[in-house]
């Protein structure tokens, strides 16, 4: 049997993991990058098997992805995704579980349950395909929406101000926190298998393009001529550089990060910041998912915090393993007649 | 000299504890239930406390009772009006002097008779001197000082020790109703094993209190209740809720299915949370859920996985939980839903029972939405309801709902412990063999298969959106959707064939039938017991489930002239049973947020047979 699975393991390729079904998003939508680089990586995760996979998803355009996936799937109801997937995996930690979902599904209806996955720790994989607009309903603005966002229920701008999905994840004090784009695919395809090797709530907020009701809001991260000068990539142990000429980094003057040209011989790249993943103060994590409140400085991509902790449910395992070493294996005939009995004759 | 005191033969009596919420009225009447049980009595119990934990003291609101009837013979209610009153303050009198029975007894604790908690229970003068009292029988004890007098030696502070006062009552009601002290004894020293000081005070507590009512001339008789002829056995004092906590327990085991409850603390349904939580060593996993939707959604999440997925509420919780009880029956998973029912509507009366989502249950989702729903008749019964919605709810792939309510949760009675051995085995097949597999293909009972997670080769999708006949695909077609509604109401239908008919006590035909459902089988129970007994002519049945009806329901209800429809609601099952039958019935409605009395319901039935009532509508 070993030596088989073994075999199937080596064979498998993106192709085994796509169904039957026809793909029925917009022609150009950013979620076929994302559904492409999830079926190239998991060929890849070392000790991931097709019927051990299940993908979870709430309501939304981003939440058909598991009808694509050649795995366990489920298309649950707005915003439950995450706490469908909890009982899934509380309930059988023995599984791979994946959660496909939107910015208003995971964000707005889903909230609560987001955060309380991402608090309890649960060994869920979090992808959120983030276009800041409501596409399936037709074009509304959405909980990552721009301030002053034009839409049909926002005619003339929205006045409510957008979560940052990056900082709300690392508030919830998730353990696996990381940016990426729909349209740099090598790079998307690094944060799926780093999440699938974390143990935790692993959350990946993905940039994610919606060609029909917000086109061209992620460009400048992707448009060659720009995007060094607006992207920060964060690399666990290397210097915080950007710009197209690798001339621009981030310092930090006491607690505020300032940007530095490293060029000019007034500083060089050993004054700039050091990233750290696995710090487990989340401060740093959170001051660089707030560089984007300011608009001259980049918007960082890669892993922003991965720290180790036990999750949940290995948490619950451990304590029923505990509970029947001291109590015993449970009995039924005895917990029926146990309490206060008495017998009548 | 003590005078040898006279005991007098009683075959039933009702008896209600009454005081602060923070008085341990709850302990003091559920200590008094056990020790009754023990002594081979049959009783029933109602718990009936206010929603604030510790509403300010000495206030009408804040007031906390627990009422208990027990008998030689068959009792089937806590009793409607109470003999025996112990008022531990003038509010706890003022509260429940209107439910006493004429010519009850009141035991009174007069230290608490003082200036301001007269005032706080808003009496002008005291009731104990103005009169007010005429036509009762009225112990006065000064509970209070005789506490502390029993307790001079003991180091604990005045504090502490007048919250041994409660102990003190109950030791002189064991006496008063000739009970033993030693459970309750045994009780406390296991209860404060690490403070001696505590099983001491309480321990002189209670001695002292059976030992005044020897000692004193206030009391002259005392009673005795004889055993109830109960069938031989070994009994336990169970309530609603723990039994249903154990039926799931049962179910698990009995399934071999891991048990798995999402769930969010709701009164009166946490205690079944709170109990399944303590049977980790059975492998039972809780997840208290951040909110309603995810305790049901986490549930559906664990069924689709392969475990016997439960989850329970109450009212306002069921209606959070509607989309996703949808959800399931669009899936055709198995699931449970416990809904603990309390007063409505909105947040309405959290601690108090009432029978009111009956159609919520059957009806209470978007779209045609078919669940089965069954309702446990007494607290124990609580036990094989939880065994059977589980049964059912695996062997069709269907969500169940299943309907207690705050009367069956809190109420307690004896419970003749059936053997692991005798409990019926639940069968389980997942599916396996991937040939020929469709996650919608159908057996005989029109059940989809059931997958474990995990299982290779048969890797599939489901979920909220109409699913195609047999493969389960996405599927907007007009007349598969027609198809499918129609096959999920014809599973649901086809369960007829696995529930038991409906039975009648009593003459199977004739004049008139009371036909319950739910938490007023005990009520309706004694009505008609004493109605008989009085020479009418009057049977019952009792629903067990609601959603399907047992296939002989229309037959019972056409051999009887009158049905008579008692529901604490305004008329639920009157409703489905007149638009599933169209036959005439007589509804009673009395919404109280308080069981039936069995005197209401005797009195409607005198009235029903009098011919004073042709009130058929």
């Amino acid at each position: 049997m070993e030596e088989t699975k073994v075999d199937q393991k080596i064979k498998l390729t993106a192709k085994d993991f796509a169904t039957s079904q026809d793909v029925r998003w917009c022609p150009g939508c950013g979620d076929y990058s994302i559904l492409a680089q999830v079926q190239r990586s998991f060929p890849e995760i070392v000790g991931l098997d097709k019927d051990k996979i299940v993908w979870i998803s709430g309501i939304g355009c981003s939440s058909r992805f598991p009808y694509y996936m050649e795995t366990y799937g489920f298309h649950g109801i707005h915003g439950r995704a995450p706490a469908i997937a909890t009982g899934v995996k509380v309930s059988r930690p023995d599984l791979s579980v994946w959660v496909a979902t939107g910015d208003g599904d995971l964000l707005s209806i889903g909230g609560n349950h987001f955060i309380h996955a991402c608090r309890k720790n649960i060994d869920l994989k979090i992808l959120l395909f983030n276009n800041r607009i409501y596409g399936l309903t037709k074009g509304q603005y959405s909980p990552t929406s721009e301030k002053g966002k034009k839409t049909k229920t926002t005619p003339f701008g929205s006045v409510d101000y957008p979560f940052n999905p990056v900082s709300l994840a690392l508030g919830a004090d998730a353990t696996f926190v990381a940016r990426g784009i729909d349209r740099d695919p090598k790079h998307l395809q690094t944060l799926i298998k780093r999440a699938a090797d974390h143990k935790g709530t692993a959350f990946i907020e993905i940039f994610q393009n919606c060609v029909i009701y917000n086109d061209g809001a992620f460009d400048i991260f992707s448009d060659k001529k720009v995007k060094a000068e607006h992207l920060l990539v964060l690399e666990h142990n290397q210097p915080m550089v950007f710009g197209t000429n690798k001339d621009k980094g981030i310092k930090l003057d006491g607690m505020k990060p300032v940007i530095v040209n490293i060029n000019n011989g007034e500083y060089s790249i050993n004054d700039l910041l050091i990233h750290d993943e696995h710090d487990t103060s989340p401060l740093r994590s959170m001051m660089l998912a707030h560089l984007t409140d300011n608009p001259e400085f980049p918007t960082p991509i890669g892993i922003f915090r991965q720290i180790s902790k036990p999750t949940y449910d290995e948490s619950v395992e451990e304590q029923i393993n505990q509970v029947k070493k001291l109590k015993g294996e449970g009995d039924l005939e005895k917990m029926l007649f146990s309490g206060n009995t008495w017998d009548v004759n | 000299m003590i005078k040898e005191k006279e005991i007098k033969n009683l075959t039933d009596v009702t008896v209600r504890f009454a005081g602060d919420s923070g008085d341990g009225m709850q302990l003091t009447g559920s200590q008094f239930s056990d020790t009754t049980a023990i002594v081979g009595n049959d009783l029933s119990t109602l718990p009936d406390y206010p929603a604030e934990i510790r509403a300010p003291s000495g206030t009408v609101y804040g007031v906390s009772g627990f009422q208990l009837h027990f008998g030689s013979s068959d009792v089937f209610t806590p009793g409607d009006r109470p003999d025996v009153l112990v008022a531990m303050n003038p509010a706890a009198l003022k509260k429940n002097l209107p439910e006493l029975k004429p010519g009850a007894s009141i035991i009174v604790n007069t230290d608490a008779f003082d200036k301001k908690n007269l005032q706080l229970a808003k009496y002008e003068n005291n009731p104990l001197e103005n009169g007010e009292l005429k036509g009762f029988t009225v112990y006065p004890v000064p509970i209070n000082s005789l506490t502390a007098k029993a307790l001079e030696d003991n180091p604990l502070g005045q504090k502490e020790k007048a919250r041994c006062k409660n102990f003190f009552a109950l030791g002189l009601m064991y006496w008063l109703y000739n009970r033993p002290i030693e459970p309750t004894l045994k009780w406390i020293k296991n209860k404060f094993k690490k403070d001696p000081n505590l099983i001491d005070a309480n321990e002189k507590a209670l001695s002292a209190g059976y030992n005044f009512g020897e000692m004193t001339e206030i009391f002259t008789t005392r009673y005795n209740v004889d055993s109830a002829k109960l069938p031989t056995g070994t009994y336990r004092s169970i309530s609603g809720n723990e039994a249903t906590a154990l039926g799931f327990l049962a179910a698990s085991v009995k399934s071999g299915l891991p048990l798995f409850l999402g769930s969010y603390p709701i009164t009166p349904a946490s205690e079944i949370l709170q109990y399944l939580s303590t049977y980790k060593n059975f492998g039972v996993k809780t997840f208290q859920a951040e909110d309603e939707i995810a305790g049901v959604t986490s549930a559906i999440g664990a069924a689709y996985a392969g475990n016997l997925a439960i989850t329970t509420t109450s009212g306002p919780g069921l209606a959070l939980k509607t989309e996703a009880i949808g959800l399931a029956v669009m899936t055709e998973l198995p699931l449970v839903i416990v809904d603990v029912q309390r007063g409505g509507p909105s947040t309405g009366l959290p601690t108090k029972t009432e029978q009111a989502d009956l159609l919520q249950a059957v009806y209470g989702r978007n779209g045609e939405a078919p669940v089965a729903v069954l309702a446990s008749s007494t607290p124990s019964d609580c036990f094989y309801m939880a065994l059977e919605a589980s049964r059912l709810a695996i062997k069709y792939m269907i969500p169940v709902i299943l309907l207690t309510d705050g009367y069956l949760a809190n109420g307690s009675e004896p419970w003749k412990v059936p053997h692991a051995n005798e409990l019926p085995e639940i069968p389980v097949k997942f599916r396996t063999e991937k040939e020929g597999f469709a996650p919608y293909i159908r057996d005989e009972n029109l059940a989809r298969p059931w997958v474990k997670l995990g299982t290779p080769g048969l890797e599939h999708r489901i979920g909220g959106l109409e699913k195609a006949n047999i493969t389960g695909n996405v599927s907007y077609d007009p007349d598969n959707h027609d198809l499918m509604i129609k096959l999920r109401d014809k599973k649901l239908r086809n369960m007829v064939k696995d529930i038991p008919d409906l039975q009648v006590e009593g003459e199977q035909q004739g004049e008139l039938l009371v036909l319950g459902w739910g938490g007023t089988y005990g009520a309706i129970k004694e009505a008609v017991v004493d109605a008989r007994k009085a020479g009418l002519i009057v049977s019952q049945a009792h629903l067990k489930y609601l959603n399907p009806f047992p296939k002989n329901t229309i037959d019972v209800l056409k051999r009887f002239k009158n049905i008579l429809i008692p529901e604490i609601n305004l008329g639920q099952l009157t409703k489905l049973i007149k638009s599933e039958f169209l036959i005439p019935v007589i509804p009673f409605n009395i919404v109280r947020g308080l069981p039936f009395k069995a005197s209401d319901i005797e009195a409607k039935i005198r009235e029903i047979l009098g011919g004073k009532s042709n009130g058929r509508n």
